[in-house]
Order: C-alpha cells, then sequence, then structure tokens
C-alpha cells in the first residue's frame, strides 16, 4: 500500500501543534489556541535564533532544556505597546465616553491584558486629567507576571518618551507627558500617585472567568494573536464582564462585526473601536 | 489584447490546478505598476487578491482612494479576524503586518521584516500556508529583498509565482531577487501579468482548449 506524501502546510501545522502540545504538556502553559500564522512565525524566529533548522528540533530542545523554554516563552508571550497607542482611541474616549462617567458616583475600569502597564498609565493620566481618578477603580491584568512585575515598576526608557509626549498630546493630552514623571539617567518612573487606584491582578483570558462587573472593558491587540475559537471565548467574557450601557474598547484593528453577541453592541465610534453594550 | 508567452499557457494550461488566492507584493514604483495589472479587471473577478504595498508607518487614504480609481473591485483595508470574500481587493493597511489565517485575515504588530511592516514575506508565508498549491504569488517593482523568501515559499508549497521582469521594473531589486532566489515560474511584463490575472475563470483554472498537463 502506497501512502500519500502529506503536503508542506500539512507537516508544518502538525508540527507547530505538536510543539505547543508539549509545551502545555510539560509545563503548563498554554498557546495551543493562538492564531497559527503569527505563532508560527514566532516560532520559526525562535528556531532560527537557536540554529536549528526545524521545529521538532526546537520542541526536542525546549523539552529538555528550560532556558531554552524561557526564551521561547518570551518570544511568544511579549506583545508590543506603547502610551497612548493610536492616540486617537484616546481622544474620542475623553470625547464621547468621559461625559457618561462622570454621571456615575463609581467607575470600574478593566484593562484586560495590560501587558507592561503603558496603557495603564495612559488610562490613569487620563482619569487624573478629566477629574474621574478619584471614583475610579482600575483593575490592570495579565497573564504574564513579568510583564505584571515591570507595569508595577512604572520604569519606562527615556528614548520612548519623545514619542510618547507627542501621543499624548495627540491624545488630547491637557499638560505636559513629563508632569507625571521623573527622570534620571536612561530612565523615566511615573509617580506613585497614578498607581493609587489601580490593582494589578494575574489573569489569564484564555482560561480565567469573569470576576466582576465594569463600566469600561479596554482589551486591545490582544485578540489580534488568538485564533477564532479563543477571540470568541475571550469575548464571551468581556461580554459577561460588562454593565449595561457599559463600553467596551477594541484595538486598531479589532472589531466586533467578528465576534459574538455583536448584535449586543452599538457602536460609540466605529473608527477608534468603542463600543456600548446595549442588550 | 495580450498574448501569454507560450511557456506561461502551457503551466496554466492544466486541469487539477485551481487558483484560488492572488497575493500581490509591491514597493517603490508599486502604485502605478498594480494599477496596470489590475485596471483592466472586472468588477466581476471571482477571487481575492490581497496587496502588501511598502508605505509609511502613518496610515493615509491616498493610497487607497488611488487603487479605488484604478480597479473596479471593491476595496478594503482588513481588520482583525475579517473573512476573505471573493473578488475583494484587500491592502495591507499601514504599519501592520497582514496574514492569512484559515479563510479568514490576522493582523499583527511584530516587528518590521527588512525594516518594513506590513512585510511582504510575512503575508506570502501565510498564503502559502494557507493556500498550499492554490496560491498565485506576484511581485513587482522595489528596491529592497522583501518578498523573495516568501515568494519561494509559495512556490515550495506548490502554488504559483510571478516576477515583474525587473527590465521593466521602476526598481528592479526585489523581483531580481526573487529570480536569484530561485522562487519564480515566470518572469513577465506587466500587460502579460494584467493578462494572466485577465485568464483566470470562475472555477480558478484559466480558459483552455487543450488539455495538457503542466509542465512543472
Amino acid at each position: 500500500m502506497e501512502l500519500a506524501a502529506i503536503t508542506k502546510e500539512k507537516l508544518d501545522r502538525i508540527e507547530v501543534k505538536l510543539l505547543l502540545e508539549a509545551i502545555h504538556e510539560a509545563y503548563g502553559f498554554d498557546f495551543r489556541a493562538y492564531a497559527y500564522a503569527s505563532i508560527k512565525r514566532r516560532i520559526q524566529r525562535r528556531m532560527e535564533a537557536e540554529g536549528l533548522t526545524d521545529i521538532a528540533a526546537l520542541q526536542d530542545k525546549v523539552l529538555r532544556n528550560p532556558e531554552t523554554l524561557e526564551r521561547l516563552l518570551l518570544d511568544l508571550s511579549v506583545n508590543w505597546t506603547a502610551m497612548f497607542r493610536d492616540p486617537g482611541f484616546f481622544l474620542t474616549f475623553r470625547k464621547k465616553v468621559v461625559p457618561t462617567l462622570r454621571t456615575y458616583p463609581f467607575v470600574r475600569i478593566w484593562l484586560a491584558g495590560c501587558s507592561t502597564g503603558e496603557e495603564v498609565y495612559s488610562m490613569a493620566i487620563l482619569l487624573k486629567e478629566e477629574g474621574l481618578y478619584d471614583k475610579a477603580r482600575v483593575y490592570a491584568t495579565d497573564f504574564n507576571e513579568p510583564s505584571l512585575r515591570k507595569a508595577k515598576d512604572r520604569i519606562i526608557p527615556i528614548d520612548r518618551m519623545k514619542t510618547y509626549s507627542e501621543n499624548y498630546l495627540r491624545a488630547g493630552g491637557k499638560g505636559s507627558l513629563s508632569d507625571y514623571y521623573n527622570a534620571k539617567y536612561d530612565r523615566a518612573r511615573f509617580d506613585s500617585s497614578l498607581m493609587k487606584n489601580v490593582t494589578f491582578a494575574q489573569h489569564n483570558l484564555a482560561t480565567d472567568s469573569s470576576f466582576n462587573e465594569f463600566n469600561v472593558i479596554l482589551c486591545r491587540n490582544v485578540t489580534i494573536y488568538f485564533n477564532e475559537d479563543l477571540h470568541n471565548r475571550v469575548h464571551e467574557l468581556l461580554y459577561a464582564s460588562l454593565v449595561r450601557l457599559g463600553t467596551l474598547g477594541l484595538g486598531d484593528k479589532e472589531s466586533i462585526k467578528f465576534s459574538p453577541h455583536e448584535d449586543c453592541y452599538e457602536a460609540i465610534d466605529e473608527g477608534h473601536k468603542l463600543y456600548r453594550k446595549i442588550k | 489584447m495580450v498574448k501569454l508567452p507560450e511557456s506561461v499557457g502551457e503551466k496554466f494550461r492544466f486541469d487539477d490546478r485551481k487558483i484560488e488566492i492572488v497575493v500581490i507584493g509591491a514597493s517603490l514604483g508599486g502604485p502605478q505598476a498594480i494599477k496596470a495589472i489590475l485596471s483592466g479587471l472586472p468588477s466581476s473577478f471571482p477571487l481575492p487578491i490581497v496587496v502588501v504595498q511598502h508605505r509609511g508607518i502613518s496610515s493615509n487614504t491616498a493610497l487607497m482612494y488611488f487603487l479605488t480609481r484604478s480597479c473596479a473591485l471593491p476595496i478594503a483595508e482588513p481588520e482583525d479576524k475579517e473573512p476573505i470574500v471573493y473578488g475583494k481587493l484587500y491592502l495591507a493597511p499601514a504599519d501592520y503586518h497582514l496574514l492569512i489565517e484559515d479563510r479568514s485575515f490576522a493582523l499583527s504588530i511584530d516587528e518590521p521584516l527588512h525594516y518594513n511592516r506590513p512585510s511582504i514575506d510575512v503575508l506570502f508565508d501565510s498564503a502559502a500556508d494557507a493556500y498550499g498549491q492554490r496560491a498565485l504569488g506576484v511581485l513587482l517593482t522595489g528596491s529592497n529583498c522583501d518578498g523573495a523568501a516568501g515568494l519561494a515559499n509559495i512556490k515550495r508549497h506548490g502554488g504559483v509565482t510571478v516576477a515583474q521582469d525587473p527590465a521593466t521594473a521602476e526598481a528592479p531589486e526585489m523581483p531580481t531577487a526573487a529570480i536569484a532566489a530561485k522562487a519564480v515560474d515566470e518572469t513577465l511584463k506587466l500587460p502579460e501579468i494584467a493578462e494572466l490575472l485577465k485568464s483566470l475563470s470562475s472555477a480558478g483554472t484559466p480558459k483552455s482548449r487543450s488539455r495538457k498537463k503542466a509542465l512543472k
């Protein structure tokens, strides 16, 4: 009996799947529902960096060598972020969402997938400038412990501050970004007062459940790394965690259109990915 | 009416090859070259066409506007998880990588490749994975090497690969790099590429009178 050779794409897919299964089985980290195309690229970059030529060899090295695993984990979990990223989002938030928030006695905000904290500092500054900080409680979560530690440190390399200052101004900043940090050598550290009403916690959008109801949820540029099933699961979670008439904010290239509960939201500003839960 | 070179006719004239997606990469000189190959397509063109045109990091509507006026197909910059629709022209947005994930799009903000984001390699690699031998890759004018590896990948997966004749390209480096990497099935001038695209029928196979097998 002659067996047909499998296509290259099928072979690649099997190798990636096996690697992710191995990582999960051996170490408990679950990347199995991440979007295939982008995770495959990251895996191949790590494979090349380790001097290997196929994914099966990387799997072998990862299983036998915890340092290799750590390097791979770093590649797979860290996602680039910036302060006031897509400044138009924050400007629109100020114009169209803040007025509603003013009418509430308390405002609970969930920053889901806060990574290394840039979005947290941005939101804290915005709340301060809009006079909402004292009645706000911000919950910033991420599944990645090192990222959370960095976020709590409030430290940003000083060479990024020029871009961040520009973003801050375009986002409707009322003063100067430097009002909020102290610079020393090559680092800037944001004031601890910004963190007074902020709670950081580890939370895995893939596996954990809802833990509160929020007036505002931001989940920006997180689900772009997830496959369709996981993306849908996360949206179920976000929907369940949002109060009626609450605000959901997504990333610049994401949309409520390709998620479940699409019809339960109306657009506050489709262009800037701000939505209101209406049912 | 441009007649395709005989060799191209041979390559595309066989029964079990269906092209289901066209992916195009361009850099310096791209917009005019893209216009040249797409302007003759009818609005009823049955396949999705996905374009990476190297562009600056700030989003601007000029490129979209130019392509809207140059091509009869509806055009969009896709969002993450957006399904790929037949007969639509998709343009990679500024400062994001555009990937294909099964039959939808995925956006990524991973670092630039060869200083480019969107990168042609990123799109072509994912097209090779998602569509295998049903992908047609077209690499046009450009002055860097983005796209050569991706085009080679499409070829390795059994897809069909075309490069613009470097002698006719505003910037020859990109198609030249692809040719040097042995990534190219056919090197064609822009009118010939236009003709090739036009010849893709509703079944995704070019209209053919004979039933000759493909020469690989």
